[in-house]
Formats: structure tokens, sequence, C-alpha cells
């Protein structure tokens, strides 16, 4: 799960991390009022959507007057905010941030990630601070720097330290560097995240160390046991069918293609959206029905795919194992009928009571068409859809 | 012979007396020598107590040393899961197999730290499979997890996947032609787990029982790509391989935990390219997995 940037803030504060103060705001008023708030000269007007790149994409800006709030909150709230992340159709702007502004002497990268090859927690920290951290992977690998946290111990101060120095921090700020490092650890653990990234962490004239963004994902395993952190969900950053899909335990993604599929398990809903591909059209949508399919749940599984005026054909693929095929055909069939299905439908079902399952979809009435393999089935559908 | 496990094996059942370690625990024991592979549950409230003629334990320590088994099944639900895993490691079990999906990556970290420190310092070693796998078959002999039984047979083929119905269907594929499975193995695909492609390959490799193996991976991790490269230096017998989600976007968890592209090397390309530069047969069509085999032995 995502969160925003002022969300990510409020966190790393209780976690004691300083940052710049801010008001989240959801109108031009409410900016302009935070800014008087807030006082000083100098504001940052900051788009609050879950994509990274808001900078580049118009979605941040420095202002040097409260008219300037004005013009620039008015500018930003409501628009659609193309970033590398958001796609080409961009993200509305609901939400903004008004912070004070910062004195910027340089901006480093620090993050805590978990490392599936070592089977810890990664502290990784780069002097090449408020840049596209990827970039600074592909062309300057050199320049992060990275160290392995025993779980049980925690980070400790010599890799703090080492990540501190291996950066430049000057030696007057070392000490709050390190703190915040520490910090993010004990917030990254703490809250189950699976990403926390400061970036830039700033240094300021008179050396304190800030933290001038925050970007946290949340590993959603663990959501049942940080209901603060649940209350940070915007669901208008997320797909509406993938909620809709969620409501009922199904896996859901939507994609670019025509074909819709429905399939038992996500290896195999890969494999036959690449299957798909392989015959020359694309996958609509990738959904898993789970293990534990019930009539209801294909049900909900063809509305949600149906929305989608995309979709010119639908492929079901399951492989019976404790879910027989009689279950699951009874479900499609249930379901084609319900939904009034118009685009063709090409059925593959493999395993458990398959014959059974297949005789049911036969006798239906409905115009379903059989296959055996995936690659039959994919040709099948593809071939339909033309 | 096999791998991991085999007729004579004896398996304790953590997380029995719930619905789904009930079921499942019923459709092992009619499979093959089941009757006489699952020798104990564990709960501690329903210590002295029975469930199909199993008998159940307070502890993992307590069921090992009153019925010699030696490997753990788990169907505890998510939020104990990891402590289930290091009570079978604390037993000094063989062999812990989760079946859980839905645990929490922290505590699958603190749990997997904690049992490379036991061996670290001398301890024994206990080989975990999973979390969120189906488990593993010996086809004819045991099977321990939540895979359909009949598509299985026996035979000289080794099977090892991170998703659970793309392994039935390599499993199906391979029956269908008459190459039946030495075993089939299901590593699981979470980000934190047991057992890689790595590891599975090299007791695939050892085994005098197992001719080839079909290796299906997905996108997101490296382990792909380290088997890949082990592979390539030791492994001495035809491999077919498989990637799922050439078609996935990146950033996107694909239904798994795991199944996420963060960066280039995760995506099903880049671990296609370095399997065929390691000497697998790769495929990008997921039928033809059994008939490409076929054609290299």
């Amino acid at each position: 799960m995502k969160i925003h940037e002022y969300q990510g803030k409020e966190i790393l504060r209780k976690f004691g991390v300083t940052t710049p103060r801010g008001v989240p705001c959801f109108s031009v008023d409410e900016a302009v009022k935070a800014a008087e708030t807030l006082g000083g000269k100098v504001w940052v007007v900051k788009a609050q959507i879950h994509a990274g790149g808001r900078g580049k994409g118009g979605g941040v800006k420095v202002a040097k007057s409260l008219d300037e709030v004005r013009q620039y909150a008015d500018q930003i709230l409501g628009m659609q905010l193309v970033t590398h992340q958001t796609g080409p159709e961009g993200q509305k702007v609901r939400r903004l941030l008004i912070e004070e502004g910062a004195d910027i002497k340089k901006e480093y990268y620090v993050a805590a990630l978990t490392d599936r090859a070592t089977q810890k927690v990664a502290m990784m920290a780069s002097s090449e601070g408020g840049m596209d951290i990827e970039e600074v992977a592909h062309s300057t690998p050199e320049k992060i720097l990275k160290v392995f946290v025993d779980p049980a111990v925690g980070l400790t101060d010599e890799q703090a330290l080492l990540l501190s120095n291996g950066i430049g921090v000057p030696e007057g700020s070392t000490a709050q560097a390190v703190d915040t490092l520490k910090k993010l650890y004990t917030t990254y653990m703490e809250t189950d995240c699976s990403l926390a990234e400061i970036n830039p962490l700033i240094l300021e004239g008179n050396g304190t160390i800030k933290a001038l963004d925050a970007k946290f994902n949340f590993d959603s395993n663990a959501l049942y046991r940080h209901p603060e952190i649940v209350e940070f969900r915007d669901l208008d950053e997320e797909d509406a069918d993938e909620i809709e899909a969620s409501k009922f335990d199904l896996a859901y993604i939507s994609l670019d293609g025509n074909i819709g599929c429905l399939v038992n398990g996500a290896g195999l809903a890969m494999a036959t959206m690449d299957t798909i591909k392989l015959f020359g059209a694309e996958p609509a949508n990738f959904l898993d029905v789970g293990g534990g399919a019930t009539t209801e749940k294909v049900t909900e599984a063809f509305k949600i795919m149906l929305k989608n005026p995309k979709v010119k054909g639908i492929l079901v693929n399951i492989f019976g194992g404790i879910m027989r095929c009689d279950t699951i055909a009874t479900g499609v069939v249930t379901a084609a009928k319900e939904v009034h299905l118009s685009v063709p439908l090409v059925v593959r079902m493999k395993g458990t009571n398959e014959e059974i399952g297949k005789q049911i979809l036969r006798d239906s009435g409905l115009p379903i068409i059989a296959a055996d393999t995936m690659a039959e089935a994919a040709q099948k559908i593809v071939d339909a859809v033309k | 012979m096999s791998i991991l496990i085999n007729k004579d094996t004896k398996v304790i059942t953590q997380g029995i007396t719930g619905k789904t370690g009930q079921f499942h625990t019923e459709k092992c024991q009619e499979y093959a020598n089941g009757k006489e592979c699952f020798v104990a549950g564990v709960n501690p409230k329903k210590a002295g107590e029975k469930i199909f003629d199993i008998p159940i334990y307070a502890s993992v320590k307590e069921a090992a040393a009153e019925t010699g088994a030696t490997v753990s099944v788990i169907y505890v639900p998510p939020a104990g899961a990891a402590a289930a895993i290091w009570e079978a490691a604390e037993a000094d079990l063989d062999l812990a197999i989760c079946i859980t999906e839905g645990i929490p990556v922290r505590d699958m970290l603190e749990v997997r730290n904690k049992m490379k420190k036991k061996v670290a310092a001398g301890g024994k070693e206990t080989l975990l499979l999973g979390p969120n796998c189906p488990g593993l078959i010996t086809p004819d002999e045991i099977k321990i997890g939540i895979m359909p039984g009949h598509i299985h047979r026996k035979g000289r083929i080794g099977v090892v996947s991170r998703s659970g119905t793309l392994t039935y269907e390599a499993v199906a594929q391979l029956t269908e032609i008459g190459l039946g499975q030495s075993s089939a193995v299901g590593i699981g695909g979470d980000p934190i787990n047991g057992l890689k492609h790595i590891d599975v390959m090299r007791m695939f490799n050892d085994d005098p029982d197992t001719d080839a193996v079909i290796m299906i991976g997905e996108i997101g991790g490296p382990d792909e790509a380290e088997a890949a490269m082990w592979c390539k230096a030791n492994m001495k017998k035809p491999i077919v391989g498989f990637i799922a989600g050439v078609t996935a976007p990146a950033g996107k968890r694909m239904g798994h935990a795991g199944a996420l592209i963060s960066g280039g090397a995760d995506t099903a390309d880049a671990k296609l390219a370095i399997m065929e530069e390691c000497g697998f047969t790769v495929t990008r069509n997921p039928s033809e997995m059994a008939k490409l085999l076929k054609a290299m032995l």
C-alpha cells in the first residue's frame, strides 16, 4: 500500500526524524491560509499524488509570496499531473502539501528496503540526492552505498556512520545523519514497510539534516496490525476496478489489451496473459480468482472484466486441483447468463472433474468455445476477436 | 529415489485442527503411503486428542520425540505462521513446509535470520520450503501439501516452480505425454522464502533417479538468474525453463507478493535471456514445456 508524502512525513516525525513544517490542503484557500500560518517568506506548493517524479511534471513550485502560493495552488490543484510513473493520462491532483521553504546546501538519498538475496533489510545512501535513483544506479552504481542489517541487532552506529561518511555528510552534521538513518530503519521495521525512501534528505546551511520528501510502501500482508496506516489509504489514487475486485478477494490488475482473462493461480494467470501475447493479441487484465472460487466470485470476476469497454473477448483458464472443474463450469455458465455475455468466450479446463465440467459447458446452450491447451485457447480467442 | 521426501518420511502437521489443515491432511492421507506418513498433529489446546486417527501433541518437539517424525507441514494462519516455522526449526526437524499465504515479510525476515544464526552457531539446519507454496510430492509415495495428487505419475523428471497451478500445468503436460515425475516442488511466491530454485536444482542434479528438470519462474527477484548461473557451471541434466510474466507491467504486484518488477533484472525477458545463456532450453509458450523436454531425452 502506498501513501502520500505528507502522511509519510507525519510517520517520520512520529519516529523523531526532522522534516520541514507543512500542512496538507484540499483547496486553494486552505493553501493560502496554511502558508500564512506557517509564516516566513518562502513556501513550497507540492502536489500530493502517489506517483514519483512530481517536480519534473510541474507539480512542485516554490512560492515567494502569498499571491504566488495562491497562484500555484490554483494551478496544481485539479491538474492531471503526468510523470514517468503515472502513464500518459496522468493522475488528478486532489491534495496539496504547503511547506516552509528550506535552505538546501546539499541533497542526499537514503532508503530502506528488503533485500531478497541476503534476506536482510538493506539501508542505502547516496551523495546523488534529488535525482532519479534508478538513473544513478544505472550510470554511477558506485555512488550508491549499501549496508545489510541483522534484524536481531538493528542498524548499528558503525553501519550508519559508514553510510553518513560515505556520502560525505560534513562532520558537524554526522551525529544527526546517523540518528536519522537509525530512525529511518526503526520506522521501516516498526511499520512493516516494503520501501521507505527519503529523496532528498537535505543538509541546510545551518547544518541541520531534514527529510525533504518521503516515499513509503507498506507490506499488505502486515496491514492487519497497523490500523493507523490503513487510515492513510487514499482510494482516489487507486484503480477503481482493482478496489472493487479486492472486495471479492480477487487479485485483479487492469492492462491495455482487449482480451479479458480469468485464471486460478497467479503464475498460471501470468502464463495465460503471456500466451495471449504470443498468439498476437494483448491481455486486458490480470485476474487470479484464487483457490476457493465460488459461483459468486466468478460472476463478480466477469462483471469486473466486462466493465472495461476495451474487452472484446474472454479467456477462462482453470487448472482444477482442489477446486473442481465442474464447480468452475457452473460458475462460468451462471455468470455468463447473469451478465448477458455478448463477447466470445473460450474456456480451457484441466484437472479434477474435467469431463463433467466440459459437459456442463456443452449443455449450457451458450456459445462457449472449448479448448484443451492454453495455446489452443489463446489461438481461439485471438481468432474470435479478429 | 527422489528429493527431500519419500514413502518412509514421517510428517507432523502444524495447524491440523484448522479448516485448511484438516481438509488437506485428509487428502494427503488418502494419497499413496499417506496413512503411514502422516503421524502427528500439533495444537497445544487439543493435545491428547486425535483427528483422522492422527494423535495431536502440544508441541512439535514432543510430536517429533514421540513419533520420530522429521518433516512438518504448516497450515497455521499468517499471524502465527512464522512462529510455527521457528518451532519446527527449534525441534531440529529436517524440513518444514509452509503452505500459509500472507505472512508479513518482517516476520519471515526475522525467522529466516534466526534459522541462519542457529546453523552458524553449530545448530542443526532445518530446511524450509515456502511459505505461500503448494508443497511437494514424490508421486506414488507421498504428497505433502495442497496439489491434486491424481495428475502425477511416478517417473524421472523433476519439476520446480514458484507458482502452484503452473506446477500442476507442467506436471499434467508431462503425465499426458508419458513422462512421470521424480519429485515436483513448489518453492512459493513470497519474496522471503526458504529453499530457492538453486537449492532444488542442486538436489535434482544429485538425485540418480532424476533425468531432466522443468524449472519455472516468474517476474521479480534474483533467484532464477542465480540458479541459472549455478546450472551453467554444474548441472549435468537437461533443463527446460519458463518464466511467467512477459506481459506483466512494472511496479504492479501480480498476485504473488514476490511477483513484482522493480528493476531491469526482475523482468521475464531478462531472466529468460540469462537462462538461455546458461544452457537452458527456454520457451515462451508454457503449453510446450513437456514436449520440449521430451525432445531432449
